[in-house]
């Protein structure tokens, strides 16, 4: 069996991350955007944890860099989550169609 | 450890202040009223300590760094916040969590000032999410409004959104060059393909922060939606300070791929600069006219940026400093506006010359200063922006932004029309200011006209270098 090398999680984490893009410009439910920027922000930390053990074995950056993702992720759910209540409350939807107040 | 106090002066005073309003509020309630001239003072305080004990120096490893001119530039984001506790008087003593949002501003403002000493991808990327996730929150302060909690809605989407890009450029850059470091990263630019995907993504972050215009389409719905308080936060406070890190970051950290970002820089800044202003021509509510009024000034700041050597720096810290005193006069009217009668509309604003000429000769001096003529200070910002970028000899790219001050003039002169000249029959009643309003306004009015007329204040800038 071949093993995995650099290329092979790059390509994984490129593709992790335009999918993520594409969901966020294509999904129309507030929490299936969210949950395509967690998706980006978790190819990010393949990007790192894969540069740090094939490139930079010897340095500690991009392990501490994903630790930080991870807590700086949880945070801004937490406030994206607390914005989407509060406007679930006002205009009782979570699709973003229906949240055009604001327009040209 | 003495060096942490003096070289921190300015984070751990707003961070006492952050607590000293988080014991207040967790202690015995004390009413708006009283607590309001409390942060007032605090924060004048503040100002006036920034100036005194500045040094250069850095910290945790060169983590963080700070220099007279980076102190400077806090200063003027000290500045702003200071002069939103005294503008938005009325609203925040209605409101019921004054000292929340003291608290998330704040906060707001503390990662402002980490972000511009930051000396690592790391610290920038931690402090940028500080400023930006309490910044959000805010723009949902009226928890009640429909379209309040729309413009947060679209404010945390799309910069949770922007900073997966950056964070994946930042993820490229480690592969390409091997460290976060801001110091050891220009030794290992070689222009390879990767590193300049790499920066794009980075840019394009940035681009997003400052709302240049391919990424601008969060800005104006979020102004609107938000609160005025808020806005202008965001237009002022978080805008110079993005400009500020962005500004040191291309000319400091990716120097060696100027032939990269100077071809960026100058299609952007045309572009920010004519798609800015053709919006801001057909708008109606004041809030959104002043949303993309900012996104035209962003393109002049643009241009600034091209010139890669020190003038450049100078002249957009210069032109930062006027135009919060600009900016923030022009929306301190609009709020005290919709404050007493509701109305956010141009053409409410007819006829406002006759029952409040104070409000209106401030209003006409915020405008004038935002277009760029001649006694006022925004002439000087913009000229000496304009003569920045003109260094490298590009005369076609001046010529394009100076053709856009023209087109700046006619939108901002239709608002000083409005108030002066047009009739209405029902215009905005006379409106009695509270004392701290009409100070901000005094030192608004004041700083747009002597900073023009005060040559050393540029010098002073210059000489922080």
């Amino acid at each position: 069996m071949m093993e995995p090398g650099l290329y092979h999680i790059l390509f994984i984490s490129a593709a992790l991350f335009f999918i993520g893009v594409y969901g966020f410009l294509t999904r129309r439910n507030l929490i299936t955007m969210l949950m395509s920027i967690e998706l980006i922000l978790n190819s990010v930390n393949l990007n790192f944890i894969a540069f740090n053990k094939y490139l930079w074995p010897g340095k500690m950056d991009g392990l501490f860099f994903v630790v930080f993702i991870i807590a700086i992720a949880a945070a801004e759910a937490a406030v994206a989550i607390a914005i989407i209540i509060n406007l679930y409350r006002s205009h009782h939807s979570i699709d973003v169609v229906n949240d055009e107040d604001l327009k040209y | 450890m003495n060096d942490i106090f003096t070289l921190m002066k300015s984070e751990l005073a707003v961070t006492a202040i952050i607590f000293l309003l988080l014991l207040i509020k967790i202690g015995k309630g004390v009413r708006n009223e009283a607590l309001l001239p409390i942060i007032q003072v605090l924060l004048l305080i503040n100002l006036i300590s920034g100036f005194f004990f500045n040094k250069e120096g850095a910290l945790f490893g060169d983590m963080f760094h700070t220099s007279t001119l980076i102190a400077f530039q806090k200063n003027i984001l000290n500045l702003g916040v200071y002069l939103i506790s005294l503008l938005f008087t009325d609203w925040l003593k209605k409101s019921q969590h004054m000292a929340e949002f003291f608290m998330l501003i704040l906060s707001a403002l503390l990662g402002m000032f980490f972000m511009i000493s930051s000396g690592n991808l790391l610290i920038f990327f931690l402090s940028l999410e500080l400023s930006t996730i309490p910044v959000a929150a805010l723009a949902n302060f009226d928890l009640e409004k429909k379209r309040s909690s729309e413009g947060a809605m679209k404010m945390i989407l799309s910069s949770a959104f922007s900073s997966g890009i950056l964070l994946f450029g930042i993820s490229l850059m480690y592969g390409a060059t091997g460290t976060i470091s801001f110091a050891e990263i220009p030794a290992k630019l070689d222009g390879s393909s990767l590193q300049v995907l790499a920066f794009v993504f980075l840019f394009s972050a940035f681009a997003f922060k400052l709302s240049i215009v391919p990424f601008h389409l969060w800005t104006a719905d979020v102004y609107e939606g938000s609160p005025i308080a808020v806005s202008s936060f965001l237009s002022v406070i978080s805008k110079g300070s993005v400009a500020f890190i962005f500004i040191s970051a291309l000319y400091k950290v990716f120097q060696p791929m100027q032939a990269v970002w100077y071809n960026m820089l100058v299609i952007l800044a045309v572009a920010t600069m004519i798609i800015g202003n053709l919006f801001a021509l057909r708008q109606q509510n004041i809030k959104r006219f002043l949303a993309f009024s900012s996104i035209a000034q962003v393109g002049f700041i643009l241009v600034g940026m091209s010139s890669s050597d020190n003038t450049g720096v100078t002249a957009v810290t210069y032109f930062i400093l006027i135009y919060v005193f600009s900016n923030l006069a022009a929306f301190g009217i609009a709020s005290v506006i919709s404050e007493h009668s509701g109305k956010e509309n141009i053409d409410d604003y007819k006829g406002l010359y006759k029952t409040n000429p104070f409000l209106s000769w401030v209003l006409a001096l915020a405008l004038f200063s935002l277009a760029g003529v001649p006694p006022t200070a925004g002439f000087f910002g913009k000229l000496f922006l304009l003569t920045a970028g003109a260094a490298k000899g590009e005369y076609w790219f001046i010529t394009i932004a100076a053709l856009n001050m023209v087109i700046s003039l006619y939108y901002y002169l239709r608002i000083v029309r409005a108030v002066f000249m047009d009739k209405n029959e029902t215009p905005v009643d006379k409106i009695k200011l509270n004392d701290s309003v009409k100070l901000a306004f005094i030192i608004c009015g004041a700083g747009i006209v002597l900073t023009g007329l005060f040559s050393w204040i540029f010098d002073f800038i210059q000489s922080l270098h």
